[in-house]
């Protein structure tokens, strides 16, 4: 473990680019922000090699007292579940920068200012030992948010911005007090790892199961607190389609993964069926309004409701290949869905039409991005050999050890997939060119080329090589199960690493990326 | 009687206000209309020295006056925040006057007598002396709401405060009376002791108690008494209206606080029922009503309203369980109280000088597009409305932070659930403003557009603003102990 600050650095380097953002002039803070975001991706990629996999506690720990009564701490850590987050984080930002380059051109100090705003409230949501820290840092992106939506956004912007900043306010708000609640039953204090080892009374665990619900729910957006997603996604400029794709709803199955699994054990397995319940639901409806619809942001946006259902499913599985399977998910779907929401930017920059029938046959005009777009469709809809497949096959396998039947009606979802994601790329891809103006569309530019390029690598690499990144979240998954079940055999002493899941988990992993290689 | 040195170096300050105040009303006739600037100077110059005196009396209690004045740490820390604030709404004025082209110097000699009548309620350990630094308050601010001779709805806020303010002054007056009867004495320590030997099964008791709470109710302008608010806020010059939001509530919350707490402390499983129900109806009142005004004016002043219900959530709790939790809740009331003063000062600052050919820009429609014209101007009032809202880092999270704090402290976690979903609905409001101003184009003429009439005072008083608004939110440790320190002296 080193001394070196390494996570405030990364929260707090942003935010200086933010300031520097409108000290400059409109152009240069394209170039601020860039050189900020690729800046702060340089310093979070020596993490990957610093990270101990070999152990599941908190890694580059800081502590600070911040409010002395009572005692909020500034607390930075993180494990196996928060570093694949934080990496995906620093990772998308830049692209966040170049897709907006040409594409934003009012206020453009504010936006990239916004932008760098939001990218250290969110690793700092990912990285906060302290409840009250986390929750500063999740309330703190919600106006730079409402901002990007709301100024930049579509025609529909005003209704969408405050939509989304309402909803995820509320829900927050009710977590506020519940965080409150638990520092009165859990030994007065916010430290995230002593509330996680406390024990807590089962009707007090139902209601805090309810309010972190609330907030959490409302975020991944599971059904039927979803209605605010195809708004927002549909109205936010590009930028912000990837980072509430990608990043912001992860904060909400991370708030599962961090609070709710490890504090409140009881009440998630009394409530595991009605979340099983959900996420299916979720999955199949998801699945269903993508299918109906014709404009191709509002597609994704519904398909990205049917993919975190697959990550609240294998979180609420409650066994190593389900909450594996779930964080891999959580990335994959950042890479996949963020670089599809790239590629709709860019191709509305050009016709400024999102109708999925004002955008067909691009192949033609457009081979490179019809190539590029096709690989990220033929990822979200789980190919073997792309990432999705590894995430999702994790948690189909968790499902399938919890109930057979469930396992059905999610797989459904996996079909229901392709066919919406085969139908759009007929269309939008192979489809009959649209009228005679398609064919001057120019095909990408370096730029566009630079911004989907290392998403596609990754879309392959984590495809086809999943194990360098689940072995640094194994330890800490292995922990999160183990301290979950405790509570169960509250008399008996510490439970063992159980090995059993966890050899299945890497027979099945490796498998995986054995059958993906094979293709 | 014979008026020992002791106790008149105990109310020094108050002395050193008065004497300003009475120089500034003979000094007015003398100078000229250009150069009553220097009344406001002197203004902050008398402000500077009462904060600049020794305050070693903060620790303990020092009465003075036959007990009628208590000088402790709870009234220094009230007077601190009133010296602030009206240090703030003095430089405000002067951008303020100038704007509005009244050059009237007796105004910052009202500024300071009403000043006096707060600092006598918040050191008052007799109901008459808390009455008549009630009634040196309004009567100022009832001077000071009409200053806008020429224009009729300052007037009419004038006419409309001081008839509604008269009144609530004769049920205040009629309360003291029956807990004069009741007690013998108005001393709140001696009313204390007669609640304990008697008990509170007392009708007359009860009547006096309602009584108070109404008179009180005027002053905080909580619901149900909160009528005259919105049109008094809305009539009055900006600062006065600034001055009254702020500094008013704040002496109001504090003379309120020891009364009820000091005096009728055995009382308050009696009136802690009465203060949950006008709290609720306050929280629901205010911040719903707020939804639908068009003039900014009257939105923050039904926001102020809501934010007395926060307030006295803090207060209930208090209230209604002893032991450790009290000492935090009023001290979370205290810190609510400061840190809704900054951002309440920031916001009405702003809305007083965005200006449209030499008037106030009081329509919401006004401040379309403001972060294009004046993305500076619109930048602090976004960041005050953020706190208003109550969301992180800013002062006003924190504020609710410690008042939810309380309430799931003292067992009520229902109210701090029901405070929450009225924050998540205020926050609609106060983004509409910001929505306003960053997400819409102004309609009609360039010329029309508001802008902000900036002078070196004005920077002044919203770099403070914004600075407490922000310092607050990222370090309250300072600001909580000191409210922690003068909290616990009401038990």
């Amino acid at each position: 473990m080193t001394s070196f600050p390494w996570l405030s650095l990364i929260v707090f380097f942003p935010l200086i680019g933010a300031v520097l953002c409108f000290l400059v002039k409109a152009e240069s803070s394209r170039w601020v922000a860039l050189g900020f975001t690729v800046g702060n991706f340089l310093i979070s990629l020596p993490l990957w090699w610093l990270f101990d996999s070999s152990t599941a506690n908190m890694q580059f720990v800081e502590r600070a007292s911040w409010i002395s009564s009572p005692p909020v701490n500034y607390s930075l850590g993180m494990d196996g579940i928060s570093f694949p987050l934080v990496l995906m984080t620093t990772f998308l930002m830049p692209f966040c920068v170049t897709v907006s380059w040409t594409a934003i051109e009012k206020r453009v100090q504010l936006f990239m200012s916004m932008l760098l705003v939001m990218e250290a409230a969110m690793v700092g949501v990912f990285v906060a030992l302290d409840f009250v820290l986390f929750y500063v840092f999740w309330e703190v992106m919600l106006i730079p948010m409402y901002l990007l939506i709301g100024v930049w956004g579509g025609p529909n912007r005003l209704y969408a911005a405050i939509k989304f900043f309402l909803y995820t306010l509320a829900g927050s708000l009710l977590l506020l007090v519940a965080i409150l609640a638990l520092y009165f039953q859990g030994g007065h204090t916010f430290d995230i790892l002593e509330l996680s080892r406390g024990t807590y009374g089962a009707s007090l665990q139902m209601w805090l199961f309810l309010a972190f619900f609330a907030a959490f729910a409302v975020k991944v957006p599971m059904f039927p607190f979803h209605t605010w997603l195809p708004d927002a996604h549909v109205e936010a400029p590009t930028a912000g389609s990837v980072i509430l794709a990608s990043v912001l709803l992860k904060m909400g199955t991370y708030g599962f993964l961090r609070f709710t699994l490890p504090m409140l054990p009881d009440a998630t397995v009394a409530f595991t069926k009605p979340m099983i319940a959900l996420s299916i639901v979720a999955i199949i409806y998801g699945a269903y309004m993508a299918l109906a619809q014709s404009d191709i942001k509002k597609l994704i946006a519904y398909s990205s409701v049917s993919h975190m259902g697959f990550v609240t499913l294998g979180i609420f599985v409650l066994n190593i290949q389900g909450i594996e399977g779930a964080v891999m998910q959580m990335v994959n779907h950042g890479i996949t869905t963020g670089g599809l929401f790239l590629c709709v930017g860019i191709i509305y920059e050009r016709t400024h039409s999102r109708q999925i029938l004002d955008n067909t046959g691009l192949a033609g005009p457009m081979p490179r991005y019809a190539m590029f777009l096709m690989i990220f469709a033929l990822s979200s809809l789980g190919l073997p050999g792309t990432n999705s497949f590894v995430g999702e096959f994790l948690v189909l396998a968790g499902t399938f050890v919890w109930s057979q039947f469930a396992t059905a009606f999610a797989a459904l979802g996996v079909i229901l997939a392709a066919a919406y994601i085969l139908w759009l790329m007929q269309r939008v891809v192979f489809g009959t060119p649209a009228p005679a103006h398609r064919a001057h569309l120019l095909d990408l530019n370096a730029r566009e080329t630079a911004t989907l390029v290392p998403l596609i690598v990754l879309v392959f690499v984590l495809g086809i090589f999943p194990n360098p990144l689940l072995t640094r979240m194994h330890a800490s998954v292995t922990n999160l199960l183990n301290a979950q079940k405790a509570p169960a055999y509250a008399t008996a002493p510490q439970q063992p690493a159980l090995p059993q899941p966890a050899a299945t988990m890497a027979a099945m992993s490796s498998s995986s990326s054995e059958q993906a290689a094979a293709r | 009687m014979t008026f020992p040195l002791q106790d008149l170096l105990a109310i020094l300050p108050e002395l050193i206000v008065i004497g300003t105040a009475c120089l500034i009303l003979a000094l007015d006739p003398i100078l000229g209309a250009d150069k009553k600037d220097i009344l406001a100077w002197l203004t902050l110059g008398a402000l500077a020295m009462c904060m600049g005196l020794p305050s070693s009396h903060l620790t303990g209690q020092t009465y003075a006056f036959s007990n009628l004045v208590v000088i402790d740490s709870y009234g220094a820390f009230w007077k601190l925040l009133l010296y602030i604030v009206t240090g703030l709404t003095v430089l405000l004025s002067l951008a303020y006057l100038k704007a509005e082209r009244l050059s009237i110097g007796e105004y910052y000699g009202f500024i300071l007598l009403a000043l006096v009548g707060m600092m006598v309620m918040v050191s008052g350990a007799d109901l008459l002396t808390i009455y008549l630094g009630t009634e040196l308050m309004s009567l100022s601010l009832y001077v000071m709401a009409g200053l806008k001779r020429t224009e009729a709805r300052s007037l009419e806020a004038s006419a409309k405060y001081f008839v509604l303010g008269a009144f609530s002054s004769g049920v205040l007056l009629y309360g003291i009376s029956l807990l004069f009867g009741l007690a013998g004495s108005t001393r709140l320590s001696v009313i204390a002791e007669a609640i304990t030997t008697h008990g509170t099964a007392n009708p007359m008791l009860s009547l006096a108690l309602v009584l108070l709470a109404v008179g009180f109710g005027f002053k905080l302008a909580v619901v149900p008494f909160h009528m005259w608010t919105p049109d008094v806020y809305q009539g009055a010059p900006t600062s006065v209206t600034a001055f009254m939001a702020v500094a008013s509530k704040a002496a109001s919350f504090g003379a309120f606080l020891r009364v009820f707490v000091e005096g009728l402390g055995g009382a308050s499983a009696d009136w802690s029922v009465l203060f949950t129900i006008i709290c609720l109806a306050t929280l629901a009142l205010g911040n719903l009503v707020a939804i639908v005004q068009t003039s900014i004016k009257r939105m923050l002043a039904y926001s102020s309203i809501a934010h007395a219900g926060y307030a006295l959530i803090g207060v209930v709790v208090a209230a209604r369980h002893s032991g450790e939790g009290t000492s935090s809740g009023f001290a979370s009331v205290l810190l609510y109280i400061a840190v809704y003063s900054f951002m309440t000062l920031g916001a009405f600052a702003l809305v007083g000088m965005l200006r449209k050919e030499g008037q106030e820009s009081e329509n919401i429609e006004d401040y379309a597009g403001l972060a294009k014209r004046e993305p500076l101007a619109a930048f602090f009032m976004l960041v005050f409305l953020v706190s208003l809202a109550g969301i992180p880092p800013t002062a006003g999270f924190i504020g609710k932070f410690y008042i939810f704090m309380a309430a799931v402290n003292g067992g009520m976690t229902w109210l701090a659930v029901v405070a929450v979903i009225f924050a998540a609905i205020s926050a609609f409001y106060y983004l509409r403003i910001v929505m306003v101003m960053y997400m819409r184009e102004p309609e009609g003429a360039a010329a029309a557009h508001s802008r902000l009439e900036t002078s070196p005072a004005l920077s002044f008083v919203l770099a403070c603003a914004l600075a407490g608004v922000v310092f607050l939110g990222l370090f309250p440790n300072g600001l909580w102990s000191l409210a922690t320190h003068a909290a616990p002296l009401l038990k």
